[in-house]
């Protein structure tokens, strides 16, 4: 549509209104400005604010306010793409409802769990804080406060928390939002490999010849790795791509092979694959032979529901959930011959031919083969068991490690990898995948933070979904949620979370940018600083890291996470909080403050002020007047040099578009486990999983197990959730976005059209979407971006308004505690 | 003159003057939300799509613009683009041709057609819907606050 003559008038309009505004308008000869003193923008890079993928942006400032963004040219990410949120990453800090200053419910001027939120100092909410926890720790011990992190938070974020908690507090219970993200994938990295992450990295998108996605959503949920694909796809007509799914969505627009399943039989069909590969006399025996272990694995585990739910009373081996057996390959033939095409076609409800199919893109050795998965996996009762099975595959034909073969775990968040992973901000972890119940571990770590021994308690905390279960217990008293929206996120909120927030026993303190449903169940609010009001680092699903400076202040009186978690420990002395025959031990640590022991340790305050660029603002460095994201960076790192996760320097990250660790001799990796690509594998040795004894990995044997809740009569429909493609998790930044808010304003509930009749359901009929445990109000959807199959339906959980999490079921896979938000069973009537 | 052309300046660069003073109850916090956490609020009346072919100004020249149609049941897939047969170079429609960056390849080389990586419209453009915003937004467009910093000036 070209500007005709009206539209130009327009145009001219405007301005003249705004001058007559008061805005003179600059004298230049034309209606153009050209000087460069005022076109001339500040231009710097950062990891986008949103998924997984990692795509670098470039952002521009002017006058202390980010103006515009736009994809990074030199990212091997992205190479100047964005997604529709990235492209909108200029407006996610400027919603008019930012935080502004600290708000405690009060009534009378006193704290009151019922009261109003009323906007407080800092030194106020510190002092209510630090009140509370100390309260706590006297009569109930470490273990009644406790930490809810993200995959959202920094590196040294994630960090100086960890520490806080672990070091300082002396308590496991921090966890972040990326156990319900990708615990499950976790669990299966270190039960197949013993090292967490993924050996390849986005290079293989491409070489290979074949995709398949498994329960992944890329063409919405990582749309710029998916204009990868497309283009592989597309410029080399030879390569195909497999969709899988339980319902149909975007992905399927680029499918060769689509395949809609019934919930939960993926594990049938991953087993059907590993049959075929056998009967057919395609396992690669040279890489067998020398580089994998065959185990059989505990079955009838549970689904992590409470002890007291009569499922997790029926299963044998809960307790013994993640022990496994050695087998012979012939033995472990003959567990998955039981998995032939007719009965799991049968189960699943995909055609014989199709399944077929799908197993000779694997099968066939002629044809490099990535597989794909994020939330449909991970996000499951048997998380951890799809994440070996799809492992057994590549394995059996030594498709693995090379460009192009590559079994590929996603992330949702930006720093899922970077700082909950690799960090270990997981009520179980160390950094570099140590673990709190290994001596070992929690030496090295105590000798590297300068603590005296015996500070790391050696049992493991609470994780997510059972962080809910004791808030509402009322075993967990003091709680700390810092960037995650857990009320609109979690599970099961209806029976767990909300009462676990409200119950008078506790004191919630929600650290967050915006207002969001957590907020509104909290007892204090802290602003908070996002993005690029400070300095930080994200680590990609590739192990790509990658670092940012601030580049503009945040609003009012908001603080970044890393600045209110130092701050707060300055409130506290080792004598409160060190257990007494340690600091008998120890006497020069006594009278310390908590500030002094974690962070004025020598490491951390090592790097002065002066070390920073000061082209770049710093507000946390230049408050604590050492350059803090610099000391925690380097002293962080030095968990996992020369131990397989080796970092860069910090400096060389503020220069790189990002680097994918382990980064040896100022060398990135791109494939781990193979020689010649991974400086850690031994030369003559030719593959290598190093993070096992004997460098084999595992291929376990492990059946289909049916889901915690299937539909019945009364509840008779599949419940899926998710996200959609213009809004990020809960929507608080997204929302917040005139452009993404009007591309998908509410949540609706996704449907098949003869469901919908079936229930005297047109499009646009106000509908409750009911559980056992809660419901929701929501309209029908019948057209549209997903097609779910008769007896599914899809709702997205971005929706404020439409909280579909009180309508799920807290079912978690007793192996990795990762919630499956896939798969519940509700009723769906007109409202 | 002067102190008035501040004032403008402040409210251009969204520096609130004195906000949130006062006291604000659970049910209001909530700016997506605005009800209480046990109630079931009734979900807006599906709203349509803003079909007025009325180009919308671009927030900043990068930003891949909205679509000003419907594109209800389009097809975009392996066998057809529905989009590009308006939007492309040759087309004969007055539907404006997709940017340039759109023809170019990883390595910024351009090709003859459309590039692959390019090929899923949806993925940076949407149509709108008529919603009213619950929030809005103070980003500020370069021009404004070029404009507002001359006029300070001045």
């Amino acid at each position: 549509m070209k500007m005709n003559r009206r539209d130009f008038m327009k145009a001219n309009a405007a301005i003249a209104a705004a001058s007559v505004a008061g805005l003179a308008l600059p004298t230049s000869a034309s209606n153009l400005i050209t000087s460069s003193e005022q076109t001339k923008l500040e231009w710097n890079k950062a990891p986008c604010r949103f998924c997984g993928t990692g795509c670098s942006v470039m952002v521009a400032t002017r006058d202390g306010k980010v103006v515009a963004t736009h994809g990074d040219p030199k990212s091997e990410v992205n190479r100047g793409l964005n997604c529709i949120k990235g492209y909108f990453l200029s407006k996610i800090m400027y919603g008019r409802d930012r935080l502004q200053t600290p708000m405690l419910r009060m009534t009378d001027g006193k704290y009151d769990k019922h009261g109003e939120f009323t906007p407080i100092t800092w030194e106020k909410a510190f002092d209510t804080m630090a009140e509370r926890w100390k309260a706590t720790m006297k009569a109930k011990g470490p273990t009644a406060v406790g930490m809810f992190g993200s995959g959202q938070w920094t590196v040294w974020e994630g960090y100086a928390a960890v520490k806080l908690m672990k070091a300082g507090f002396g308590s496991n219970n921090i966890d972040p939002n990326a156990r319900h993200c990708m615990a499950s994938a976790v669990g299966g990295f270190m039960r197949t490999f013993g090292i967490d992450e993924p050996m390849g990295c986005y290079d293989d998108m491409e070489a290979a010849d074949a995709f398949v996605l498994w329960g992944s959503n890329m063409a919405e949920m990582h749309p710029i790795l998916w204009t990868r694909i497309t283009d592989r796809r597309l410029s080399a007509p030879h390569v195909k791509v497999a969709v899988l799914s339980t319902f149909e969505h975007r992905s399927f627009d680029l499918s060769d092979l689509s395949i809609v399943f019934t919930p939960q039989t993926d594990l049938a069909m991953l087993n059907f694959i590993a049959n075929y590969i056998i009967q057919n006399d395609k396992v690669n025996k040279d890489f067998v032979n020398k580089h994998v272990n065959f185990r059989k694995g505990t079955t009838d585990i549970g689904y992590g529901l409470r002890p007291t739910h009569p499922l997790e009373k029926k299963a044998k081996n809960v307790a013994t959930a993640g022990d496994s057996t050695p087998m012979t390959f012939d033995e472990f033939a003959k567990y998955v011959a039981d998995y032939d095409v007719e009965s799991v076609s049968k189960l699943s409800g995909v055609p014989e031919h199709k399944l077929i199919e799908l197993a000779e893109l694997y099968a066939d050795p002629n044809r490099k083969v990535t597989s794909f998965w994020t939330m449909g996996f991970n996000q499951h009762t048997r998380g951890v068991w799809c994440n070996n099975l799809i492992y057994n595959i590549h394995l059996l034909v030594g498709k693995i490690s090379t460009p192009g073969n590559s079994p590929f775990s996603l992330t949702g968040q930006p720093s899922a990898c970077g700082t909950a992973r690799e960090v270990g901000t997981f009520s179980h972890r160390l950094p570099a995948d140590m673990v709190v119940t290994n001596p070992e571990h929690r030496k090295r770590a105590e000798e590297i933070w300068h603590i005296p021994s015996g500070i790391i308690p050696p049992k493991p905390g609470y994780h997510a979904v059972e962080q809910n279960r004791r808030l509402k217990d009322g075993d967990l008293n003091c709680y700390w949620v810092q960037v995650n929206n857990n009320i609109q996120a979690g599970a099961n909120i209806n029976e767990e979370g909300l009462p676990g927030y409200r119950n008078p026993e506790n004191f919630i303190v929600v650290s967050d940018a915006y207002p969001t449903v957590t907020t509104q169940a909290a007892d204090l609010i802290l602003p908070t600083a996002m993005w690029v009001e400070k300095e930080g680092a994200y680590g990609n699903a590739e192990r790509r890291t990658q670092f940012w400076h601030q580049m503009v202040k945040a609003p009012g009186e908001s603080y970044s996470d890393l600045w209110q978690l130092m701050e707060f420990s300055k409130r506290f002395t080792t004598d409160e909080v060190w257990p007494a025959d340690v600091l008998a031990a120890n006497p020069s640590f006594k009278g310390k403050t908590l500030f002094e022991v974690l962070y004025q340790n020598g490491n951390v305050d090592k790097f002065p002020l002066s070390d920073a660029d000061p082209k770049y603002l710093n507000d946390e460095a230049k408050h604590f007047g050492f350059y803090v994201q610099k000391g925690l960076f380097e002293e962080y790192a030095t968990f996992g040099r020369g131990h397989g996760h080796d970092l860069a320097d910090f400096d060389m990250y503020h220069k790189e578009h990002g680097l994918r660790w382990p980064v040896v001799d100022g060398k990135e990796t791109k494939w781990r486990f193979r020689e010649g690509s991974d400086p850690y594998v031994k030369a003559g040795s030719d593959y290598e999983f190093y993070g096992k004894p004997d460098g084999r990995a595992v291929i376990f044997a492990l059946p289909y197990e049916p889901a915690a809740e299937s539909p019945d009569e009364e509840y008779d429909i599949w419940l899926s959730t998710g996200r959609v493609l213009e809004h990020w998790h809960s929507g608080s930044m997204t929302q917040r976005v005139p452009e993404l808010y009007k591309a998908f304003p509410d949540a609706v509930c996704f449907m098949h059209p003869d469901d919908a009749k079936k229930r005297g359901l047109r499009r646009g009929d106000e509908i409750r979407v009911i559980s056992r445990r809660g419901e929701i109000k929501t309209r029908v959807e019948t057209r549209g971006r997903n097609k779910p199959p008769v007896g599914l339906v899809f709702v997205p959980w971005f929706d404020a308004s439409q909280l579909i999490n009180k309508v799920t079921l807290d079912a978690t896979d007793p192996l990795s505690k990762q919630t499956d938000f896939k798969k519940c069973a509700i009723k769906i009537v007109k409202a | 003159m002067k102190a008035y052309k501040l004032v403008a300046m402040i409210a251009l660069l969204g520096l609130s003057v004195g906000a949130m003073a006062e006291s604000v109850p659970d049910e209001k916090i909530a700016t997506l939300r605005l009800a209480p956490l046990n109630i079931e609020p009734t979900p807006p009346a599906m709203q349509k799509v803003v079909n007025n072919d009325v180009k919308q100004v671009r927030s900043y020249p990068m930003q891949p613009p909205v679509i000003p149609h419907k594109i209800d049941g389009y097809q975009i897939d392996l066998k057809v683009n529905k989009c590009i047969q308006c939007h492309s170079r040759t087309s004969a429609s007055s539907a404006p041709m997709v940017s340039v960056t759109h023809y170019m390849d990883r390595d910024n080389n351009f090709l003859t057609n459309l590039s692959p990586r390019r090929y899923f419209c949806t993925q940076c453009h949407a149509p709108q819907l008529d919603a009213k915003l619950l929030v809005e937004n103070d980003f500020i467009d370069i021009e404004q606050l070029i404009k507002a910093k001359a006029a300070v000036k001045h």
